[in-house]
């Protein structure tokens, strides 16, 4: 198979990539972290409203101690599927096929009551707008202590003493006075900080962060994600980490997953994807970079074409469109194939050159 | 709290009362003349200038607006023409009954109304939503003297099981405080339903859930403090006419509470019971409103006036 080998371009994001020590789980690559009992277990998940499919056959695992990061445009199903991992998803719009198994357990034949004891306790999720995200007329600490009441049975007073302890863990000066603060008195790092803190509580196997630095400006951004990463380490849980951010990537995956139009495309170990994205949609995103731009004749480059509407994909490969490579096979669906060692995607003409 | 807080509150109540008993004096004795509004016709000019001159209503206007409102600063409220006595004593005297009344309403009100609007909110869209609003707007658009004649002719005239008028016993006071009581809370309920409604797309419910706080507790302890402020905003309102009893409701009942001496007093042109009881009104209102505004900082800490928290 004839591979155009890109180099990952702009030297920042390859100095950015992780370097330090990871917990031993996931050192040594994916080989690894897929032949050990995966935390998280996704299978053929489908998810749609009416008639309409927004994520379509949507396989994957996230190992102990490793990051997943689900990568792709507005729109792409990356949310929504983090909403069904957590049993989250909301009216209309449904589960209507697949499994999650966490930890071994399946979660989507677990009644209401069971999910909800497994819900913050064994899986924890930190959400894109941490203000919003924080209810504004409950105190931070309270908010924190709330889990361990919730699912530890500790007294409000004792929940609180650990909700300090937690504070102090995810960087916040000062943390007993810090506690009595509502949202609205606390920046948006600092939210973010308390969100964290709160999912870290019940110190679960999983922590799903859907879009968690997206709405801090860059400093805190970094800030964050250092935070993560190191918490990760200390606590080896697993993570998967929702972003449309290719800097953010490079920052805190091991593993990537690209979806496009409700599907996965590519997956692949970080390294791998940068270097030789295989998926013609992923190599468009690595071109959209803005320190791409030397490749391109000193144009910043673009995908033409907008994501189709889930309701109106075209038969085939939903890429199809947009593709300087498409042609007449492409009408039927490729499947995600394995390609080369753990990276895997879904085109007819993977890696090729344009 | 503030003192410029507290000091900038208290003059606008001052403000307020003023304008109250200022246009209430006025637009009575604009209104017709109380003396030959007691007396018969025939009553010879010379007996109705006499008492126009007993009661000092031969002087002019601002004389008689001085001498009420230096009469008010001694605790003086003026005297009934009906009943030959300190006006303030004939309106305090019917205070209690009117607070039974309005309590009972209110509970009723609180109950039925908070309590209808997390059903429908919680039940959007369903049948029990429907039913419940299609409930508000007959308790909106139903008159409450036609809803009260409706009730005695149901449990006073048909089944006898309940008395039509007067006070006594408590099964006196069911009829009007339902009366009372219904009406209003069509406008707590649906006040609930949407402030609550808005409250449950909010993004720190779902990470309530995500959290794994049960059901009851994501309401209770999140969703309903957040919707708490148009609700206090509208029991507010209620609360403040509580002492003025029900104006409507006290005559049809027979309830004799402040509302009905207020119909009365306006009827017969006596002065001083009018501009007492609205007095005492707007004085409730006042008070009322303090503490609705000081509910609010306790329910959002966003608005409240002194945030000696440490910001960062």
């Amino acid at each position: 198979m004839t591979v155009s080998v890109l180099t990952r371009k702009g030297a920042g994001s390859t100095g950015a990539l992780p370097v330090q020590p990871r917990p031993v789980e996931s050192r040594g690559g994916t080989a690894r972290a897929t032949a050990a009992e995966p935390v998280l277990a996704i299978e053929s998940l489908t998810i749609g409203t009416g008639a309409v499919d927004l994520v379509i056959d949507v396989s994957f695992q996230v190992a102990p101690g490793e990051t997943l990061c689900l990568v792709g445009e507005s729109g792409c199903g990356k949310s929504l599927t983090c909403l069904a991992a957590m049993g989250l998803l909301a009216e209309p719009v449904r589960r209507r096929a697949g499994s999650v198994r966490l930890a071994g357990t399946e979660l989507t034949s677990l009644g209401d009551r069971r999910l909800r004891e497994i819900r913050g306790r064994d899986m924890a999720m930190i959400f894109q707008d941490p203000v919003a995200s924080l209810n504004p007329v409950q105190r931070v600490g309270r908010q924190v202590a709330e889990a361990l009441v919730v699912h530890e049975g500790l007294s409000m007073r004792s929940a609180m003493r650990r909700a300090i302890e937690l504070l102090d863990r995810v960087g916040i000066a000062r943390p007993d006075e810090r506690a009595n603060a509502y949202p609205h008195q606390l920046s948006g790092g600092m939210c973010q900080r308390v969100m964290i803190a709160m999912a870290l509580a019940c110190r679960p196997k999983l922590i799903v962060a859907d879009e968690a630095t997206t709405a801090l400006d860059v400093t805190t951004q970094a800030q964050i994600l250092k935070l993560m990463k190191t918490l990760q380490d200390e606590t080896g849980t697993a993570m998967i980490f929702v972003t449309h951010d290719l800097s953010v990537v490079a920052e805190i995956a091991d593993r990537v997953a690209v979806m496009y139009s409700g599907r996965i495309v590519e997956t692949g170990p970080v390294d791998a994807l940068f270097d030789h994205p295989a998926h013609p949609y992923t190599r468009g995103l690595m071109d959209c970079r803005l320190h791409a731009l030397s490749a391109a004749n000193g144009r910043l480059a673009a995908i033409g074409g907008t994501v189709p509407r889930p309701a109106a994909r075209p038969i085939g490969c939903a890429f199809r469109p947009r593709c300087p490579r498409a042609d007449a096979r492409c009408e039927t669906l490729p499947e995600l194939r394995r390609l080369f060692g753990a990276q895997t995607a879904a085109c007819h003409f993977p890696g090729a050159a344009r | 709290m503030s003192l410029r807080f507290v000091l900038g509150k208290l003059l606008r109540a001052l403000l307020t009362l003023v304008l109250a008993v200022t246009f209430v004096f006025v637009v009575l004795r604009m209104s017709g003349d109380p003396v030959t509004q007691m007396l018969p016709d025939d009553t010879p000019a010379s007996v109705v200038a006499d008492y126009r001159q007993m009661w000092g209503l031969d002087r002019p206007l601002p004389e008689q607006y001085a001498r009420y409102v230096a009469g008010i600063l001694h605790g003086d409220f003026g005297f009934s023409f009906r009943d030959d006595r300190p006006a303030l004593d004939v309106v305090l005297e019917r205070v209690p009954l009117s607070l039974e009344l309005g309590l009972t309403a209110l509970a009723l009100t609180i109950v039925l109304g908070i309590g209808g609007g997390i059903l429908a909110a919680l039940k959007r869209g369903t049948s029990v939503d429907h039913a419940t609003m299609a409930m508000t707007i007959m308790g909106h658009s139903m008159p409450n003297f036609f809803l009260g004649i409706l009730l005695i002719l149901l449990f006073a005239m048909t089944w006898r099981i309940l008395p039509s008028s007067g006070v006594g016993t408590w099964k006196h006071l069911i009829l009007p405080a339902v009366t009372l009581g219904t009406s209003y809370a069509a406008t707590v309920a649906r006040f609930t339903r949407s402030s609550l409604l808005e409250v449950l797309n909010q993004p720190f419910m779902r990470t309530a859930r995500a959290k794994g706080v049960p059901f009851r507790r994501r309401i209770l302890g999140h969703a309903l403090p957040n919707a708490g402020i148009p609700i206090v905003t509208v029991v507010g309102l209620r609360l403040g006419a509580l002492i003025g009893g029900a104006v409507v409701v006290e005559p049809v009942f027979a309830w004799p509470g402040v509302g009905q001496l207020l119909v009365n007093a306006v009827a017969f042109r006596d002065l001083a019971i009018v501009q007492t009881i609205v007095l005492l009104i707007a004085v409730t209102m006042v008070v009322v409103n303090f503490m609705v505004d000081i509910t609010y900082g306790w329910l959002d800490p966003r608005i409240r006036v002194d945030s000696g928290e440490a910001t960062a």
